[in-house]
């Protein structure tokens, strides 16, 4: 039997996040190994385990996979998440593109200065609401089906979901303009698997803090300043 | 008969340059409508044909595609330019997407100030000889074969060639160290579509000259 994938990252969300909640909508067990000291990180260098000397890293169907891009485009076509052709999977890759950039803007914010942090903020809710929701809710309405590729759950509804939680970890009224999102968020969250990983105990990382951020920069030697956008 | 690509970008590399020569090493011929103004810009949004406000932006087989990995995943696809089965894919993207991380850096080399240039270019250098150009060099000597995935040509092979071009750019003897890369990249540059695409008059596009940067950036913001 094929062993669980295993995931090799810091305790934390980073760029590991949605790779965990693409694993868990797809009802895929997976193990963790966590980056907590820079002599991890130097061994898995030297044993050659990350191509681009860098995380995250999958071990996965016998492939060291690096490159957060690739190991979500391998998961979601091995579990039928991405679209029945061509066509909607490329709709899918635009649509994950959007969220991704906008969680991208999300993803530098805990290294960021205090002052830095106001602007980035401001950046990220008027970037979700003015941009990116707005996107979506029309590609909701049009429609008019639960999800938002094929009449079919797939990645893009995934990686949606977490943007929209991640926004609303921001600004928690930030969905008031969008009741299209607001009925999509509800019942994406709804789906047993979606549901499992939104209970505390799941793998779900929690909001990154001081700890995590230390983590990071010890591990990676990673100490220069982060510009916000 | 199909309409052919539409790109819709200003007139110079930056993301539309690699959806370039995917099409050109795919041998499709496409059209250019290039941005020259904000207004330009504006017009798009306003008619809604850009889903996230952003260029780059193609017109291709009845949909008004965004977002580069996207256009990219599809034009391979359908080309066959995308392995042949999940596996070989899962190496081309982890390929293309260190490449992509390469370029993104050597694409912000136009845009540091001028007291950060020069760091900047040393930062290429270190992140192309000591992260990325050694990982090809290797799969190339392990395999000892003439592409860099499934013995076939694909779009890594592509992204490759032009990340070292633009490398080469920045510093002509980066390749000194990588005997493989540089019979790789004669190799690839002759295949037929790619030479074609690296004669002048073709649509690849010339690196950004400094002067002409304002003009960019004034579309934009």
């Amino acid at each position: 039997m094929a062993g669980k994938p295993k995931l090799y990252y810091f305790n934390g969300r980073g760029k590991m996040e949605s790779i965990r909640w693409l694993l868990a909508a797809a009802g895929v067990e997976f193990e963790e190994e966590f980056l907590e000291t820079r002599e991890q990180y130097e061994k898995l260098l030297q044993d050659g385990s990350l191509l681009f000397q860098q995380v995250p890293m999958v071990e996965i169907d016998g492939m060291k996979m690096v490159q957060t891009r690739a190991i979500l485009n391998y998961i979601a076509a091995k579990y039928n998440l991405y679209g029945k052709d061509l066509k909607e999977r490329a709709l899918i890759d635009m649509y994950v593109g959007g969220t991704d950039d906008l969680m991208g803007f999300i993803l530098m914010f805990p290294f960021l200065s205090a002052e830095d942090k106001e602007k980035q903020h401001a950046f990220i809710v008027q970037k979700a609401t003015s941009r990116y929701f707005p996107a979506y809710e029309k590609v909701l309405k049009d429609h008019g089906h639960d999800f938002l590729v094929g009449n079919n759950f797939s990645w893009a509804d995934v990686h949606l979901l977490e943007a929209i939680l991640m926004v609303e970890e921001k600004k928690s009224d930030v969905l008031s303009g969008f009741p299209q999102l607001q009925a999509f968020k509800a019942r994406i969250s709804s789906i047993p698997t979606i549901k499992k990983f939104l209970e505390p105990g799941s793998q779900r990382k929690p909001v990154p803090d001081d700890k995590y951020v230390e983590t990071v920069r010890r591990v990676l030697c990673m100490y220069y300043d982060v510009k916000a956008n | 008969m199909a309409a052919k690509p539409k790109l819709h970008y200003p007139n110079g590399r930056g993301r539309m340059e690699s959806i370039r020569w995917l099409l050109a090493a795919a041998g499709v011929e496409f059209d250019e409508c290039f941005l020259e103004t904000k207004d330009h810009l504006t017009k798009l949004k306003k008619d809604g044909f850009l889903l996230f406000q952003q260029v780059p932006m193609v017109e291709i087989d009845g949909m008004k595609m965004v977002q580069t990995r996207a256009i990219l995943n599809y034009i391979a696809a359908k080309y066959n330019l995308y392995g042949k089965d999940l596996k070989e894919r899962a190496l081309i993207d982890m390929y293309v997407e260190g490449l992509l991380d390469l370029n993104e850096l050597i694409m912000h080399h136009c845009i540091q100030p001028a007291d950060k240039k020069e760091q900047h270019l040393a930062t290429i250098e270190d992140k192309a000889t000591n992260r990325y150009f050694p990982v090809f060099e290797k799969v190339l000597k392990d395999h000892g074969q003439d592409f860099l995935v499934g013995n076939q040509f694909s779009r890594a092979d592509v992204q490759l060639l032009e990340t070292i071009l633009m490398a080469e750019e920045c510093k002509p003897d980066i390749l000194a160290q990588f005997p493989l890369l540089q019979s790789f990249k004669a190799r690839i540059s002759n295949i037929p579509t790619i030479k074609k695409f690296l004669q002048p008059g073709s649509q690849r596009k010339p690196p950004l000259k400094e002067e002409d940067l304002p003009k960019i950036m004034k579309i934009f913001h």
